[in-house]
Protein backbone atom coordinates (compact mmCIF):
# COMPACT_ATOMS: atom_id res chain seq x y z
CA UNK A 1 0.00 0.00 0.00
CA UNK A 2 1.32 2.99 -1.17
CA UNK A 3 1.15 5.98 1.98
CA UNK A 4 -0.79 9.15 0.71
CA UNK A 5 0.84 12.02 0.20
CA UNK A 6 0.04 16.06 0.10
CA UNK A 7 1.46 18.74 -1.66
CA UNK A 8 2.29 22.26 0.48
CA UNK A 9 2.97 25.54 -1.04
CA UNK A 10 5.29 27.38 1.03
CA UNK A 11 6.03 31.03 1.15
CA UNK A 12 9.94 31.55 1.54
CA UNK A 13 11.80 34.59 1.83
CA UNK A 14 15.59 34.28 2.45
CA UNK A 15 17.02 38.32 3.50
CA UNK A 16 20.63 37.38 2.48
CA UNK A 17 19.67 35.99 -1.22
CA UNK A 18 16.14 37.25 -2.12
CA UNK A 19 14.71 41.03 -2.89
CA UNK A 20 11.27 39.17 -2.05
CA UNK A 21 9.55 36.12 -1.20
CA UNK A 22 8.48 33.65 -3.93
CA UNK A 23 6.98 29.81 -3.50
CA UNK A 24 7.98 26.53 -2.94
CA UNK A 25 6.12 23.02 -3.51
CA UNK A 26 6.64 20.49 -1.21
CA UNK A 27 5.31 17.13 -0.59
CA UNK A 28 4.42 15.33 2.43
CA UNK A 29 3.82 12.10 3.48
CA UNK A 30 0.05 12.69 4.85
CA UNK A 31 -1.70 11.15 7.75
CA UNK A 32 -5.19 12.45 9.45
CA UNK A 33 -3.36 13.20 12.57
CA UNK A 34 -0.73 15.55 11.35
CA UNK A 35 -0.55 18.83 12.08
CA UNK A 36 0.88 21.90 9.82
CA UNK A 37 3.56 22.34 12.68
CA UNK A 38 4.39 18.49 12.03
CA UNK A 39 4.23 18.81 8.17
CA UNK A 40 7.18 21.17 8.67
CA UNK A 41 9.22 19.70 10.89
CA UNK A 42 8.82 16.62 8.02
CA UNK A 43 10.21 19.39 5.99
CA UNK A 44 12.84 20.88 7.97
CA UNK A 45 14.11 16.75 8.74
CA UNK A 46 13.70 15.15 5.61
CA UNK A 47 13.23 17.83 2.55
CA UNK A 48 15.14 21.37 3.32
CA UNK A 49 16.78 21.92 6.11
CA UNK A 50 17.24 25.57 5.12
CA UNK A 51 13.26 26.37 5.99
CA UNK A 52 12.58 28.74 8.61
CA UNK A 53 9.70 28.47 10.98
CA UNK A 54 8.74 29.19 15.13
CA UNK A 55 7.69 26.34 17.25
CA UNK A 56 7.75 25.47 20.75
CA UNK A 57 5.47 24.14 22.85
CA UNK A 58 3.15 21.63 20.13
CA UNK A 59 0.24 22.18 22.54
CA UNK A 60 -1.20 25.72 21.59
CA UNK A 61 -0.09 27.46 24.60
CA UNK A 62 3.06 28.89 24.16
CA UNK A 63 1.58 31.08 21.30
CA UNK A 64 5.03 30.41 18.77
CA UNK A 65 3.83 28.76 15.58
CA UNK A 66 1.26 31.69 14.02
CA UNK A 67 0.89 31.57 10.50
CA UNK A 68 -1.57 32.10 7.38
CA UNK A 69 -2.94 28.80 6.36
CA UNK A 70 -5.04 29.23 3.01
CA UNK A 71 -4.96 32.63 4.05
CA UNK A 72 -6.46 32.43 7.95
CA UNK A 73 -4.13 33.29 10.78
CA UNK A 74 -3.79 29.87 12.70
CA UNK A 75 -1.47 27.77 14.83
CA UNK A 76 0.73 25.30 13.18
CA UNK A 77 0.05 23.33 16.06
CA UNK A 78 -3.55 23.40 16.27
CA UNK A 79 -4.16 23.27 12.43
CA UNK A 80 -4.58 19.68 11.02
CA UNK A 81 -3.68 18.24 7.30
CA UNK A 82 -6.92 16.39 7.18
CA UNK A 83 -8.88 19.64 6.90
CA UNK A 84 -7.35 20.63 3.75
CA UNK A 85 -6.49 17.11 1.94
CA UNK A 86 -6.51 16.24 -0.33
CA UNK A 87 -5.64 20.12 -1.63
CA UNK A 88 -2.64 21.88 -2.05
CA UNK A 89 -2.22 23.57 1.12
CA UNK A 90 -0.44 27.44 1.23
CA UNK A 91 1.52 28.54 4.33
CA UNK A 92 2.84 32.29 4.70
CA UNK A 93 4.02 34.22 7.65
CA UNK A 94 1.35 36.00 9.92
CA UNK A 95 0.15 39.13 7.92
CA UNK A 96 0.47 42.63 8.59
CA UNK A 97 4.09 41.63 10.34
CA UNK A 98 7.32 42.43 8.48
CA UNK A 99 9.06 38.93 7.68
CA UNK A 100 12.13 38.04 8.98
CA UNK A 101 13.13 34.38 6.87
CA UNK A 102 10.58 32.51 5.91
CA UNK A 103 7.56 31.99 7.39
CA UNK A 104 9.19 33.78 10.67
CA UNK A 105 7.42 37.28 11.15
CA UNK A 106 8.57 40.14 13.04
CA UNK A 107 6.59 40.52 16.06
CA UNK A 108 8.18 43.76 17.70
CA UNK A 109 5.68 46.38 17.20
CA UNK A 110 3.09 43.56 18.69
CA UNK A 111 5.60 43.29 21.90
CA UNK A 112 5.94 47.05 22.19
CA UNK A 113 2.48 47.45 22.58
CA UNK A 114 1.96 44.56 24.56
CA UNK A 115 4.98 46.44 27.15
CA UNK A 116 2.87 49.92 26.53
CA UNK A 117 -0.32 49.16 27.98
CA UNK A 118 0.80 48.32 31.54
CA UNK A 119 0.16 44.33 31.92
CA UNK A 120 0.69 43.90 35.42
CA UNK A 121 -1.24 44.81 38.37
CA UNK A 122 -0.76 48.15 39.17
CA UNK A 123 -1.66 48.09 43.26
CA UNK A 124 -3.27 50.86 45.25
CA UNK A 125 -1.44 53.06 46.80
CA UNK A 126 -1.99 52.34 51.33
CA UNK A 127 -2.60 55.76 53.12
CA UNK A 128 1.27 56.32 53.72
CA UNK A 129 1.88 56.58 49.83
CA UNK A 130 3.44 53.05 50.26
CA UNK A 131 2.87 50.04 48.07
CA UNK A 132 0.78 47.03 50.47
CA UNK A 133 3.62 45.48 52.01
CA UNK A 134 3.87 41.45 51.19
CA UNK A 135 4.01 40.52 55.02
CA UNK A 136 0.29 42.01 55.09
CA UNK A 137 -1.48 39.67 53.52
CA UNK A 138 -2.34 38.31 49.78
CA UNK A 139 -4.57 40.04 47.97
CA UNK A 140 -7.82 38.81 47.90
CA UNK A 141 -10.25 37.64 44.71
CA UNK A 142 -13.50 36.23 44.36
CA UNK A 143 -14.21 33.48 41.77
CA UNK A 144 -17.00 36.42 40.48
CA UNK A 145 -14.55 39.26 40.57
CA UNK A 146 -11.75 36.44 38.33
CA UNK A 147 -15.13 35.76 36.17
CA UNK A 148 -15.05 39.40 35.16
CA UNK A 149 -11.24 39.45 33.45
CA UNK A 150 -10.81 35.62 33.09
CA UNK A 151 -11.51 35.52 29.06
CA UNK A 152 -9.17 38.29 28.66
CA UNK A 153 -6.49 36.59 30.44
CA UNK A 154 -6.87 33.45 28.27
CA UNK A 155 -4.31 35.67 25.44
CA UNK A 156 -0.53 33.49 24.79
CA UNK A 157 0.49 36.42 22.86
CA UNK A 158 0.51 35.09 19.29
CA UNK A 159 -0.35 37.47 17.38
CA UNK A 160 -2.71 36.05 15.21
CA UNK A 161 -5.53 38.57 15.73
CA UNK A 162 -3.62 41.34 14.40
CA UNK A 163 -3.16 39.14 11.28
CA UNK A 164 -6.82 39.45 11.19
CA UNK A 165 -7.23 42.97 12.34
CA UNK A 166 -7.08 45.17 8.70
CA UNK A 167 -7.44 48.10 10.75
CA UNK A 168 -3.93 47.50 12.40
CA UNK A 169 -2.63 46.43 8.66
CA UNK A 170 -3.79 49.59 7.51
CA UNK A 171 -2.25 51.85 10.39
CA UNK A 172 0.50 50.74 12.06
CA UNK A 173 0.09 52.67 15.26
CA UNK A 174 -3.14 51.30 16.45
CA UNK A 175 -2.61 49.61 19.62
CA UNK A 176 -4.70 46.47 18.32
CA UNK A 177 -6.83 43.64 19.21
CA UNK A 178 -4.24 41.38 21.76
CA UNK A 179 -3.10 44.76 23.44
CA UNK A 180 -6.48 46.06 23.85
CA UNK A 181 -7.70 42.67 25.12
CA UNK A 182 -5.25 42.45 27.92
CA UNK A 183 -5.81 45.89 28.87
CA UNK A 184 -9.15 44.99 29.19
CA UNK A 185 -8.01 42.20 31.56
CA UNK A 186 -5.76 44.75 34.38
CA UNK A 187 -8.41 47.19 33.96
CA UNK A 188 -11.17 44.87 35.01
CA UNK A 189 -9.13 42.95 37.84
CA UNK A 190 -10.41 44.12 41.30
CA UNK A 191 -6.38 44.00 42.85
CA UNK A 192 -5.76 46.63 39.83
CA UNK A 193 -5.32 50.62 40.88
CA UNK A 194 -4.20 51.74 37.17
CA UNK A 195 -7.04 52.20 35.40
CA UNK A 196 -6.91 55.57 34.98
CA UNK A 197 -3.29 55.45 33.81
CA UNK A 198 -4.35 53.25 31.10
CA UNK A 199 -7.74 54.84 30.08
CA UNK A 200 -5.31 57.57 28.53
CA UNK A 201 -3.85 54.94 25.84
CA UNK A 202 -7.60 53.77 25.13
CA UNK A 203 -8.90 57.44 24.96
CA UNK A 204 -6.56 57.97 22.00
CA UNK A 205 -7.14 57.60 17.74
CA UNK A 206 -4.88 54.88 18.02
CA UNK A 207 -6.53 53.35 21.66
CA UNK A 208 -9.48 51.98 20.87
CA UNK A 209 -11.26 54.24 18.15
CA UNK A 210 -8.66 52.50 15.68
CA UNK A 211 -11.11 50.07 15.27
CA UNK A 212 -14.26 49.61 13.45
CA UNK A 213 -15.41 46.41 14.78
CA UNK A 214 -14.58 43.83 11.86
CA UNK A 215 -14.97 41.03 14.22
CA UNK A 216 -12.23 38.86 12.61
CA UNK A 217 -9.71 39.13 15.69
CA UNK A 218 -12.25 37.28 17.80
CA UNK A 219 -13.17 34.29 15.39
CA UNK A 220 -9.46 33.71 14.63
CA UNK A 221 -8.36 33.97 18.59
CA UNK A 222 -7.19 30.11 19.12
CA UNK A 223 -7.73 30.78 22.59
CA UNK A 224 -11.36 32.52 22.44
CA UNK A 225 -10.42 35.69 24.08
CA UNK A 226 -12.68 37.98 22.01
CA UNK A 227 -10.94 40.90 22.04
CA UNK A 228 -13.18 42.97 19.92
CA UNK A 229 -15.77 42.61 22.65
CA UNK A 230 -12.83 43.60 24.72
CA UNK A 231 -12.63 46.79 22.57
CA UNK A 232 -16.58 47.21 22.48
CA UNK A 233 -16.48 47.24 26.37
CA UNK A 234 -13.56 49.50 26.35
CA UNK A 235 -15.33 52.21 24.02
CA UNK A 236 -17.85 52.71 26.39
CA UNK A 237 -15.78 53.21 29.07
CA UNK A 238 -14.28 55.36 27.29
CA UNK A 239 -17.21 57.45 26.12
CA UNK A 240 -18.09 57.72 30.58
CA UNK A 241 -14.50 58.96 30.46
CA UNK A 242 -14.71 61.35 28.06
CA UNK A 243 -18.06 62.58 29.35
CA UNK A 244 -16.29 62.92 33.31
CA UNK A 245 -13.61 64.91 31.36
CA UNK A 246 -15.40 67.19 29.99
CA UNK A 247 -16.83 68.06 33.32
CA UNK A 248 -13.43 67.72 34.94
CA UNK A 249 -10.88 69.29 32.39
CA UNK A 250 -7.46 69.17 34.34
CA UNK A 251 -6.26 65.93 33.08
CA UNK B 1 27.10 44.30 10.36
CA UNK B 2 23.81 43.03 10.53
CA UNK B 3 22.29 40.59 7.87
CA UNK B 4 18.91 41.48 8.98
CA UNK B 5 16.57 42.94 5.96
CA UNK B 6 12.97 42.37 7.02
CA UNK B 7 10.50 42.20 4.21
CA UNK B 8 7.39 44.59 4.51
CA UNK B 9 4.62 42.86 4.08
CA UNK B 10 1.66 45.86 2.03
CA UNK B 11 -1.95 45.45 2.52
CA UNK B 12 -3.41 45.12 -0.57
CA UNK B 13 -5.86 47.17 -1.81
CA UNK B 14 -8.38 44.98 -2.62
CA UNK B 15 -8.05 43.11 0.84
CA UNK B 16 -11.94 43.15 1.28
CA UNK B 17 -12.34 41.26 -1.88
CA UNK B 18 -10.30 38.74 -1.09
CA UNK B 19 -11.71 36.91 2.29
CA UNK B 20 -15.51 36.79 2.93
CA UNK B 21 -15.39 37.60 6.40
CA UNK B 22 -14.48 41.18 5.14
CA UNK B 23 -16.39 41.26 2.70
CA UNK B 24 -19.39 40.68 4.43
CA UNK B 25 -17.89 42.86 6.90
CA UNK B 26 -17.30 46.10 3.73
CA UNK B 27 -21.46 45.28 2.80
CA UNK B 28 -22.15 45.80 6.07
CA UNK B 29 -20.47 48.84 6.25
CA UNK B 30 -21.73 50.04 2.36
CA UNK B 31 -25.01 49.13 3.96
CA UNK B 32 -24.95 53.37 4.89
CA UNK B 33 -24.68 54.56 1.15
CA UNK B 34 -28.23 53.27 0.59
CA UNK B 35 -30.04 53.99 4.52
CA UNK B 36 -28.34 57.64 3.16
CA UNK B 37 -30.23 57.93 0.29
CA UNK B 38 -32.91 56.70 2.17
CA UNK B 39 -32.73 59.17 4.45
CA UNK B 40 -32.02 62.22 1.77
CA UNK B 41 -35.75 60.62 0.11
CA UNK B 42 -37.62 61.44 3.26
CA UNK B 43 -35.73 64.60 3.83
CA UNK B 44 -36.77 65.79 0.08
CA UNK B 45 -40.47 64.54 0.83
CA UNK B 46 -40.62 67.21 4.08
CA UNK B 47 -39.21 69.83 1.57
CA UNK B 48 -42.49 68.85 -0.63
CA UNK B 49 -44.94 68.49 2.45
CA UNK B 50 -43.96 72.01 3.23
CA UNK B 51 -44.70 72.71 -0.49
CA UNK B 52 -48.38 72.21 -0.29
CA UNK B 53 -50.77 69.04 -0.90
CA UNK B 54 -49.78 69.26 -4.41
CA UNK B 55 -46.06 69.14 -4.26
CA UNK B 56 -46.53 66.44 -1.75
CA UNK B 57 -48.73 64.24 -3.77
CA UNK B 58 -46.37 64.80 -6.55
CA UNK B 59 -43.22 63.00 -4.53
CA UNK B 60 -45.99 60.02 -3.42
CA UNK B 61 -46.03 59.65 -7.41
CA UNK B 62 -42.17 59.90 -8.14
CA UNK B 63 -41.75 57.24 -5.63
CA UNK B 64 -43.87 55.05 -7.49
CA UNK B 65 -41.45 55.41 -10.55
CA UNK B 66 -39.18 51.72 -11.41
CA UNK B 67 -36.04 53.51 -10.25
CA UNK B 68 -37.22 54.09 -7.16
CA UNK B 69 -39.00 50.72 -6.54
CA UNK B 70 -35.44 49.01 -7.42
CA UNK B 71 -33.65 52.12 -5.03
CA UNK B 72 -35.88 51.09 -2.22
CA UNK B 73 -35.63 47.18 -2.31
CA UNK B 74 -32.02 47.34 -2.46
CA UNK B 75 -32.09 49.68 0.54
CA UNK B 76 -34.82 47.09 2.27
CA UNK B 77 -32.21 44.29 2.08
CA UNK B 78 -29.51 46.27 2.71
CA UNK B 79 -31.15 47.79 6.28
CA UNK B 80 -32.32 43.94 7.12
CA UNK B 81 -28.67 42.77 6.70
CA UNK B 82 -27.49 45.87 8.97
CA UNK B 83 -29.91 45.07 11.32
CA UNK B 84 -29.32 41.39 11.48
CA UNK B 85 -25.81 42.42 11.99
CA UNK B 86 -26.06 44.86 14.70
CA UNK B 87 -27.96 42.86 17.02
CA UNK B 88 -25.67 39.82 16.44
CA UNK B 89 -22.89 42.37 18.00
CA UNK B 90 -25.11 43.94 20.07
CA UNK B 91 -24.23 41.84 23.06
CA UNK B 92 -20.54 42.75 22.87
CA UNK B 93 -21.50 46.17 24.31
CA UNK B 94 -23.38 44.99 27.04
CA UNK B 95 -21.56 44.62 30.37
CA UNK B 96 -24.63 42.83 32.68
CA UNK B 97 -24.22 40.39 35.41
CA UNK B 98 -26.32 38.67 37.06
CA UNK B 99 -25.33 36.63 40.64
CA UNK B 100 -21.36 36.65 39.04
CA UNK B 101 -22.58 35.48 35.37
CA UNK B 102 -22.03 37.65 32.45
CA UNK B 103 -25.77 37.81 30.79
CA UNK B 104 -26.29 34.80 28.02
CA UNK B 105 -25.54 36.75 24.51
CA UNK B 106 -29.04 34.55 23.42
CA UNK B 107 -30.77 36.57 25.60
CA UNK B 108 -29.78 39.71 24.43
CA UNK B 109 -30.14 38.89 20.77
CA UNK B 110 -33.56 37.43 20.87
CA UNK B 111 -34.76 40.57 22.82
CA UNK B 112 -33.72 42.91 20.43
CA UNK B 113 -35.32 40.36 17.75
CA UNK B 114 -38.28 40.87 19.74
CA UNK B 115 -38.50 44.60 20.40
CA UNK B 116 -37.60 44.91 16.28
CA UNK B 117 -41.14 42.99 15.05
CA UNK B 118 -43.13 44.88 17.89
CA UNK B 119 -41.80 48.09 16.23
CA UNK B 120 -42.04 46.82 13.06
CA UNK B 121 -45.87 45.47 13.84
CA UNK B 122 -46.61 49.02 15.54
CA UNK B 123 -45.02 51.13 12.41
CA UNK B 124 -47.68 49.10 9.85
CA UNK B 125 -50.55 49.35 12.36
CA UNK B 126 -50.21 53.28 13.06
CA UNK B 127 -49.83 53.81 9.08
CA UNK B 128 -52.50 51.32 8.23
CA UNK B 129 -55.55 52.12 11.14
CA UNK C 1 12.28 53.69 28.35
CA UNK C 2 13.26 57.55 29.19
CA UNK C 3 11.04 57.91 25.80
CA UNK C 4 8.24 55.73 27.19
CA UNK C 5 7.63 58.43 29.98
CA UNK C 6 8.03 60.99 27.94
CA UNK C 7 4.89 59.86 25.48
CA UNK C 8 2.01 62.28 25.45
CA UNK C 9 -1.28 61.68 25.19
CA UNK C 10 -4.08 62.52 23.44
CA UNK C 11 -7.60 61.83 23.68
CA UNK C 12 -9.98 61.77 20.43
CA UNK C 13 -13.31 63.10 20.63
CA UNK C 14 -14.52 60.20 18.56
CA UNK C 15 -16.71 59.42 21.52
CA UNK C 16 -19.35 62.23 20.40
CA UNK C 17 -19.15 60.60 17.01
CA UNK C 18 -19.59 57.24 18.14
CA UNK C 19 -22.24 57.92 20.51
CA UNK C 20 -24.13 59.44 18.03
CA UNK C 21 -23.28 56.45 15.59
CA UNK C 22 -24.68 54.05 18.19
CA UNK C 23 -27.87 55.96 18.33
CA UNK C 24 -28.54 56.34 14.60
CA UNK C 25 -27.05 52.65 14.21
CA UNK C 26 -30.15 51.65 17.12
CA UNK C 27 -32.73 53.32 15.20
CA UNK C 28 -31.68 52.54 11.97
CA UNK C 29 -31.89 48.48 12.97
CA UNK C 30 -34.99 48.70 14.41
CA UNK C 31 -36.86 50.83 12.25
CA UNK C 32 -35.51 51.62 9.06
CA UNK C 33 -36.74 48.41 7.16
CA UNK C 34 -40.52 49.04 8.59
CA UNK C 35 -39.80 52.36 7.09
CA UNK C 36 -38.39 51.41 3.67
CA UNK C 37 -40.79 49.38 3.64
CA UNK C 38 -43.93 51.48 4.24
CA UNK C 39 -42.87 54.69 2.04
CA UNK C 40 -40.83 52.75 0.13
CA UNK C 41 -42.63 49.67 -1.37
CA UNK C 42 -46.34 49.04 0.41
CA UNK C 43 -47.50 52.67 -0.44
CA UNK C 44 -45.71 53.36 -3.89
CA UNK C 45 -46.60 49.73 -5.18
CA UNK C 46 -50.50 50.26 -3.79
CA UNK C 47 -49.95 47.09 -1.69
CA UNK C 48 -51.62 48.94 1.31
CA UNK C 49 -53.32 52.10 0.89
CA UNK C 50 -52.34 55.29 1.97
CA UNK C 51 -53.64 55.04 5.49
CA UNK C 52 -52.14 57.91 7.44
CA UNK C 53 -49.14 58.70 5.08
CA UNK C 54 -51.21 61.64 3.25
CA UNK C 55 -50.91 65.49 3.02
CA UNK C 56 -53.77 66.06 5.64
CA UNK C 57 -52.43 63.74 8.46
CA UNK C 58 -48.54 64.09 7.66
CA UNK C 59 -48.84 67.90 7.86
CA UNK C 60 -50.54 67.97 10.85
CA UNK C 61 -48.28 65.70 12.29
CA UNK C 62 -45.37 68.05 11.31
CA UNK C 63 -46.83 70.89 12.59
CA UNK C 64 -46.95 69.43 16.29
CA UNK C 65 -43.80 70.21 18.58
CA UNK C 66 -43.07 66.42 18.65
CA UNK C 67 -44.74 65.37 15.36
CA UNK C 68 -41.72 67.49 14.05
CA UNK C 69 -39.15 65.71 16.67
CA UNK C 70 -39.95 62.35 15.80
CA UNK C 71 -39.99 63.58 12.03
CA UNK C 72 -36.40 65.13 12.50
CA UNK C 73 -35.20 62.41 14.77
CA UNK C 74 -35.99 59.58 12.27
CA UNK C 75 -34.82 61.34 8.92
CA UNK C 76 -31.47 62.98 10.50
CA UNK C 77 -30.20 60.20 13.31
CA UNK C 78 -29.39 57.33 10.76
CA UNK C 79 -27.36 60.02 8.78
CA UNK C 80 -24.85 60.43 11.68
CA UNK C 81 -24.88 56.79 11.98
CA UNK C 82 -24.29 56.26 8.02
CA UNK C 83 -22.09 58.99 7.38
CA UNK C 84 -19.68 57.79 10.21
CA UNK C 85 -19.41 54.76 8.66
CA UNK C 86 -18.82 56.05 5.14
CA UNK C 87 -15.82 58.01 6.58
CA UNK C 88 -14.63 54.77 8.17
CA UNK C 89 -15.42 53.36 4.96
CA UNK C 90 -13.14 55.87 3.32
CA UNK C 91 -10.00 54.73 5.26
CA UNK C 92 -10.71 51.48 5.00
CA UNK C 93 -10.34 51.81 0.91
CA UNK C 94 -7.30 53.01 1.03
CA UNK C 95 -8.33 57.04 0.81
CA UNK C 96 -5.56 58.53 2.56
CA UNK C 97 -5.63 61.97 1.77
CA UNK C 98 -7.37 64.92 3.80
CA UNK C 99 -8.37 62.93 6.09
CA UNK C 100 -9.48 65.62 8.25
CA UNK C 101 -11.41 67.16 4.67
CA UNK C 102 -13.20 63.92 4.58
CA UNK C 103 -14.03 64.09 8.46
CA UNK C 104 -15.57 67.77 7.51
CA UNK C 105 -17.40 66.48 4.56
CA UNK C 106 -18.50 63.50 6.39
CA UNK C 107 -20.05 65.10 9.25
CA UNK C 108 -20.69 68.20 7.88
CA UNK C 109 -23.34 66.50 5.20
CA UNK C 110 -25.28 65.22 7.95
CA UNK C 111 -25.38 68.19 9.91
CA UNK C 112 -26.26 69.64 7.03
CA UNK C 113 -29.29 67.80 5.93
CA UNK C 114 -30.13 68.03 9.90
CA UNK C 115 -30.21 72.07 9.71
CA UNK C 116 -32.10 71.55 6.22
CA UNK C 117 -35.05 69.60 7.75
CA UNK C 118 -35.03 70.88 10.84
CA UNK C 119 -35.92 74.54 9.10
CA UNK C 120 -38.58 72.86 7.18
CA UNK C 121 -40.20 71.59 10.42
CA UNK C 122 -39.81 75.22 11.88
CA UNK C 123 -41.53 77.11 9.15
CA UNK C 124 -44.08 74.51 8.80
CA UNK C 125 -44.99 74.85 12.36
Amino acid sequence: MTQPSMKIDIQRYRPEMDEKPFMQTFEVPYKADMSVLEALQYIKDHLDSTISFRWSCRMAICGSCGLMVDGVPKLGCKAFLRDYYPQTLTLKPLANFPIERDLVAVMDDFIKKLEEIKPYIIPAKTASNEKKCLSDGAYKQTPEQMEKYKKYSMCINCGLCYSACPQYALDKKFTGPAALALLARYNRDSRDAGKAERMKIVNQEEGVWGCTFVGYCSVVCPKGVDPAGAIQLLKVESSKDYLIGMFKPEQ
Amino acid sequence: MSKRKPYIQELPTDWWMKQLFYTKYMIREGSSVFITIYSLILAWGVLRLSQGEAAFNAWMTSLQSPVAIIVHVIALALALYHTITWFSLAPKAVDLWIKGKALDDKFIVSGHYAAFIAATVFCLFVIML
Amino acid sequence: MSEMNKKTYVRSHEPIFWGLFGAGGMLTAFLTPVMILITGLLIPLGIIDQGNFNYQTLHGFATTWYGAGIILVLIALPLWHTLHRIFHALHDLGVKRGRDLQQVLSYGFAFAVTVFVFTLLLQMS
